[in-house]
């Protein structure tokens, strides 16, 4: 049962035309938490002078690691859309360094699921964004 | 008193819209995402033209929530260096022809964005224009808001905070 749940989430993000488009990597998933990393692209810079990525391309980043997060809460029964995001950019990603990603749903009622983010470099022990944000939970996917 | 001749307007606008290309082309994931700017005077507005590479959910079909706030991120710093390039692009000390990809005006920096969707995106083109709340020595905040068919029917808004670059010494 768990395992079909976490199996039809991974599916729901494999089928999301931008997370393909930046050649997002779905990593490990859990009950209510997951994990994607983005591998660096240069066509996803935001400032051409140093090669650092858009806070753009981290901001999606987060918002389908956190989407996934909510699609695989067992509470969850469906898909689920953003309602708001709050994203904190605590450094530039290094140029050339996939950005990790790690969302967790920490708490879900009928209507509405709450996460928390965190995005990393090679350089785990210091964030390069943290995000927090509200999603809705559907009915059906 | 007599006033001094005025530019001549093709020469304003050529310096303005140089300017602007400058600030709005050489960003590598604006042009990923396919974001151009339209200028009437001063004011501009974030065009987002719709291509199925921003789809988030095929099944409604909705624009990704990422591509959203990148759009409205993008939207906020370009109309905020825009705002600081203002004056000096009026006074002729901004010279265009000399402003490369490689050379450009140092971007704002993002601290901190927040996005509140009103209603999914839908698959057409989407449009932004951003507010600059308080532009300061250090730091500025912008609202920025978008919407599609209807100006009055907004599918997003957004707040950002930015530490400001630093001026050449």
């Amino acid at each position: 049962m768990v395992v079909d749940k976490i199996r039809i989430a991974r599916q729901f993000i494999d089928a999301i035309p931008h997370a393909q488009a930046l050649g997002m990597q779905l990593g490990d998933m859990g009950e209510g938490w997951a994990e994607i990393s983005l591998p660096y692209d240069a066509r996803f810079v935001g400032e051409p002078s140093t090669g650092v990525i858009h806070g753009g391309a981290v901001s999606a980043l987060l918002d389908t690691c956190s989407g996934a997060a909510v699609v695989s809460h067992p509470k969850n029964p469906g898909g689920t859309a953003t309602i708001d995001l709050r994203i904190d950019y605590m450094r530039a990603a290094t140029p050339g360094e996939t950005i990790h990603a790690r969302a967790e749903c920490y708490h879900i009622t009928r209507s509405v699921a709450f996460v928390r983010a965190t995005a990393w470099d090679a350089d785990a022990d210091h964030p390069v964004a943290t995000a927090t944000g509200t999603f809705t939970v559907e009915k059906q996917l | 008193m007599s006033r001094a001749t005025p530019e001549p307007v093709q020469v304003v606008k050529h310096r303005r819209d140089e300017a602007l290309k400058a600030l709005a082309t050489g960003v590598p994931y604006v042009q990923f995402l396919g974001i151009t700017f339209d200028r009437r005077g001063d004011e501009l507005t974030a065009v987002l033209p719709y291509d199925p590479k921003l789809i988030g959910n095929p099944m409604l079909p909705a624009l990704h929530g990422g591509v959203t706030a990148a759009f409205l991120e993008t939207a906020a710093i370009i109309g905020l260096s825009w705002s600081i390039m203002w004056a000096d692009i009026e006074s002729g000390e901004l010279v265009p022809d000399k402003l490369t990809h490689d050379n450009l005006p140092r971007l704002p920096k993002t601290v901190s964005f927040t996005v509140d969707y009103l209603r999914s995106g839908l698959p057409r083109d989407a449009y932004a224009r951003a507010q600059i709340v308080r532009s300061g020595r250090r730091y500025a905040t912008v609202d920025v808001e978008a919407w599609q068919d209807n100006r009055l029917r907004p599918f997003a808004q957004g707040k950002a905070h930015f530490v400001m670059p630093r001026k050449p010494t």
